[in-house]
Order: structure tokens, then C-alpha cells, then sequence
């Protein structure tokens, strides 16, 4: 086990690289072994909501973990405005800054309920109700004629002195009517801003939202962050006493890591550590304390946008992967 | 194939060519007589697959080496390098790292949904 330990010293770090090679020590084998590989392999969910996972992952190489992180953030497909048509907009905002915006925001659309665009299609032949979603915005912005008295807030002064991501309007086209009967399409996040109005502004236009990838552009990202760390470890090699010693002790760790018994210091929960090294700078502690990671444990973080529940966002990623290699299988390899 | 193939059986084996991609992975010049050792070029791939088919690949207790490379990070090609011992080809061995590469996703997927099912975790953050 102490071979898949990342030894974190006061400025450096050691055995970072995976050897479980076959060929690569004359002890074990190495070898792939699918048997050997289920029954090693783990998976701890630790929290699941409709917004945030934290599972752990253990016993599964870096670049396997890197390839579904990659993949969550990069290749699993979500919905997105691509293309706004503006009727009329007199607010100060620009057309483009302003599509920019409506393309940003998070929708709350399955994307398995619409197919790919076919972008070698004329623009008037492509988006059909198989493959778009229509979003529309229609706000203008007046006085209201009996503001509280002695008010400044745009507010109470004016009506729809404020756009936000809740005014855009979902339009269902042909079957979507029964499609999307039970979960129209909406932002989900209403309260984001789009635009700020005075009396006689006003923004009119449609959005067509189409399925696309987080390598085309940032705004089909389904996750706001997917990462992995490694999991810390903390290995007290020399006893820590006293009151004042094990107090120091504790103060170097964030809160929960560091519990003391006896008036003995003892590693209470290795994995709240975010592995800050300030217990390195103090020379009370100099040989008394081994820090390290484990190499083959992963501590997920994915946070979804909200079209997907975070763990369907990581179930597809672990498909996209089997089917790129599936289908690189079948691939002839041309000479 | 014989004559009378029913057209059905025609129409299926069409669409199974048109979804294979004749363009999506060639062979690059470097590879010995014996296809012990070759280098493969796939389009439209990166480290995501590159760095997990090399580990699995060097997992093979057949294969002495391989290695991946992006050669441009503008160009969107994937450069891999299998060296096997000589009892395997390296389109064996390729071919057999995508094929392990798939039953351990299948595996990840099912471990995964074993324990959501089981439920044992939080539903609110901490």
C-alpha cells in the first residue's frame, strides 16, 4: 500500500508517478485483470444533491479519473442558446454582449430530448423541433405611476427596470407542446441578471437552443466545476504532548483534522486537510510528522449547472469514454 | 457474399460502414516488418483518451512500450506508439487496450450505480 503514498515534504513532493506496470518490480504482476480490478476497485458516495456530488474513487489510475474529469467538463453534451434574434433592443446593452449573456445562462433541459444539429444544413432548414429549443425575451420597461414616496430605487420606480434570466419565455414548437408538457423549460437560475432598463426601453427577440459540447464553447459545460484532489494523509511518527504542543499542533491543520486525547495529539479526519504544509515550517514539529497523499484515491467535487443531476452527468462521462474506445475498435486503420 | 443477400441485410450493413470513420485513425511510417512495433495517428482525440489507452496499454504484460504525444496543440491528432515483444502485433495490442479500456468504464458504471441505489450518503451538503 505505502507504494501508492505521494510523499509531500517541506518543498518538494515524491513517488508521484504510477509504477503498476507489469515488468516494472519483480514482485507482483501488474498485469490488467478485469476480476482483479472489480474487486479492488471503489466507489464511497459521500454527499449527493440536486446540485453537488462528493464521491471518492479508489484504486483507479489518474489518467483514467483525469479522462472522466476531462469528459464531465469538456464532452458531455447540455443545452444552450447559440443563436439570438433581436427584434428591438433600445436598452444601453449591446445585441452581442446581451446574446452573450442569454447563451451563458444555465437551462434546465434534458439534453437526451433533443438531437444534434445538422450544422451543414441552410440556417432555415436547421433548427426544427427535434433539435431546438425557442427561449423568447419581450420586456419594456415604464414608470410606475405611483412610486412609495421619496424613493430612489429603480425598482419601485419603474416596472421591469430589471431583466432577468426568469423573463425568458419558453415557446414549444410542434410536438415539444406534449413533449415539454410536464417540465417546460426554464433558467435554472431565475435570478440572474440580463439587463438593466429605463422607461421606454425595451428588448424584444428569440433564442434558439440547441445541444452542443463544452469544447465548442464554455456555455455547454454542464458542470460549473468538476475536480478531483487526492486524499490526504497525516502520519504522526513521534508522539505530540502537552497542552501547548498538541494545541500548535491542531492550529496547523484546519478545523476537524487534528483531535486530542490523553493530551495526545491524534489524526482525527485525514481528509478535511487541505495539505497547507504549515505543520513543516515549525521545527517543534521537524521529524515528528510525515505528511503524504494517497496516488490512487480521488475525492470528486462536481457541481452541476442544473440540466443534470450531478451523478447522471458522471455516469455519462464514464459512457462517452467506453464509447470512444468503442468506437475507435471499429475504426479500420487506414495504411 | 452471395447473390441473393436480401436487401435488408444490405441496407444494415451500409449503415454500419457509414458509421465507422475511414479518416479517424492511420498508421505512421516507423513500424517494424514484423508489425511488432508501430505508431497509430487518431484524429479528433486527446489526452483524455491518449493518457488512458497508454496506461491500459502498458498494463499488457505483451507490450514493452508505449508511449502518446499531442505533436501540435492547434492540430487536433493523437500520436501513440505500441512496442510489444514480438508475440503480439501492435494492432493486437491496440486493439486489445480499447477493448479493456471499455470493460473497466463498464465496471466504473456499474460499482456507480450500485451505490446509488443503495443510497448510504447524504442528500444535503455539509
Amino acid at each position: 500500500m505505502s507504494d501508492t503514498l505521494v510523499g509531500i515534504e517541506y518543498n518538494r513532493v515524491t513517488n508521484t508517478t504510477s509504477t503498476d506496470f507489469p515488468g516494472h518490480s519483480s514482485g507482483d504482476d501488474h498485469a490488467w485483470d478485469i476480476e482483479k480490478f472489480k474487486d479492488t476497485f471503489e466507489i464511497d458516495i459521500s454527499h449527493l444533491t440536486e446540485r453537488t456530488a462528493n464521491f471518492d474513487l479508489v484504486h483507479i489510475d489518474t489518467s483514467v479519473a483525469n479522462a472522466f474529469r476531462r469528459i464531465m467538463i469538456s464532452e458531455v453534451p447540455s443545452v444552450a442558446a447559440e443563436t439570438v434574434y433581436v427584434f428591438n433592443n433600445t436598452s444601453v446593452i449591446q445585441d452581442e454582449v446581451l446574446a452573450h449573456r442569454i447563451g451563458l445562462i444555465p437551462l434546465k433541459v434534458d439534453p437526451d430530448s433533443l438531437t444534434w444539429i445538422d450544422p451543414s444544413l441552410d440556417e432555415k432548414d436547421r433548427f426544427t423541433d427535434e433539435n431546438t429549443i425557442v427561449l423568447s425575451l419581450d420586456v419594456k420597461c415604464t414608470k410606475n405611476p405611483h412610486p412609495p414616496s421619496g424613493s430612489t430605487d429603480p425598482k419601485e420606480l419603474y416596472n421591469n427596470a430589471h431583466v432577468y434570466a426568469r423573463d425568458l419565455k419558453f415557446e414549444p414548437q410542434g410536438r415539444q407542446i406534449e413533449l415539454f408538457k410536464n417540465n417546460p423549460v426554464v433558467a435554472s437560475d431565475p435570478d440572474i441578471l440580463l439587463a438593466k432598463l429605463r422607461p421606454g426601453q425595451e428588448i424584444s427577440l428569440r433564442a434558439h437552443c440547441i445541444l452542443g459540447v463544452g469544447s465548442d464553447h464554455a456555455k455547454f459545460s454542464p458542470v460549473a466545476t468538476a475536480s478531483y484532489r487526492l486524499m490526504p494523509v497525516i502520519n504522526i511518527i513521534e508522539p505530540i504532548k502537552g497542552k501547548e504542543l498538541t494545541q500548535k499542533f491542531q492550529k496547523c491543520f484546519p478545523p476537524g483534522v487534528i483531535g486530542v486525547k490523553d493530551d495526545e495529539a491524534y489524526v482525527k479526519d485525514s481528509r478535511r486537510d487541505t495539505v497547507s504544509r504549515e505543520v513543516l515550517r515549525h521545527p517543534e514539529f521537524d521529524g515528528k510528522v510525515k505528511l503524504g497523499r494517497r496516488r490512487d484515491h480521488f475525492i470528486f467535487n462536481v457541481e452541476s449547472t442544473g440540466a443534470m443531476s450531478p451523478e447522471e452527468i458522471f455516469f455519462k462521462s464514464v459512457r462517452v469514454l467506453r464509447n470512444k474506445a468503442e468506437y475507435l475498435r471499429n475504426c479500420p486503420i487506414n495504411e | 457474399m452471395s447473390e441473393d443477400t436480401p436487401m435488408a441485410d444490405v441496407t444494415v450493413e451500409k449503415e454500419q460502414e457509414q458509421e465507422v470513420d475511414l479518416e479517424k485513425v492511420k498508421l505512421l511510417p516507423g513500424s517494424s516488418d514484423d508489425g511488432a512495433a508501430a505508431s497509430f495517428q487518431v484524429i479528433d482525440e486527446d489526452h483524455t483518451l491518449g493518457n488512458a489507452l497508454r496506461y491500459i496499454i502498458m498494463k499488457n504484460p505483451e507490450v514493452e512500450f508505449c508511449g502518446y504525444s499531442i505533436p501540435h496543440p492547434s492540430e487536433n491528432k493523437l500520436n501513440i506508439r505500441i512496442q510489444t515483444y514480438g508475440n503480439i502485433t501492435a494492432v493486437e495490442a491496440l486493439h486489445q487496450g480499447l477493448d479493456n479500456l471499455s470493460e473497466m468504464c463498464t465496471v466504473v458504471e456499474e460499482k456507480f450505480s450500485e451505490k446509488i441505489q443503495a443510497g448510504n450518503y447524504n442528500t444535503v451538503a455539509p
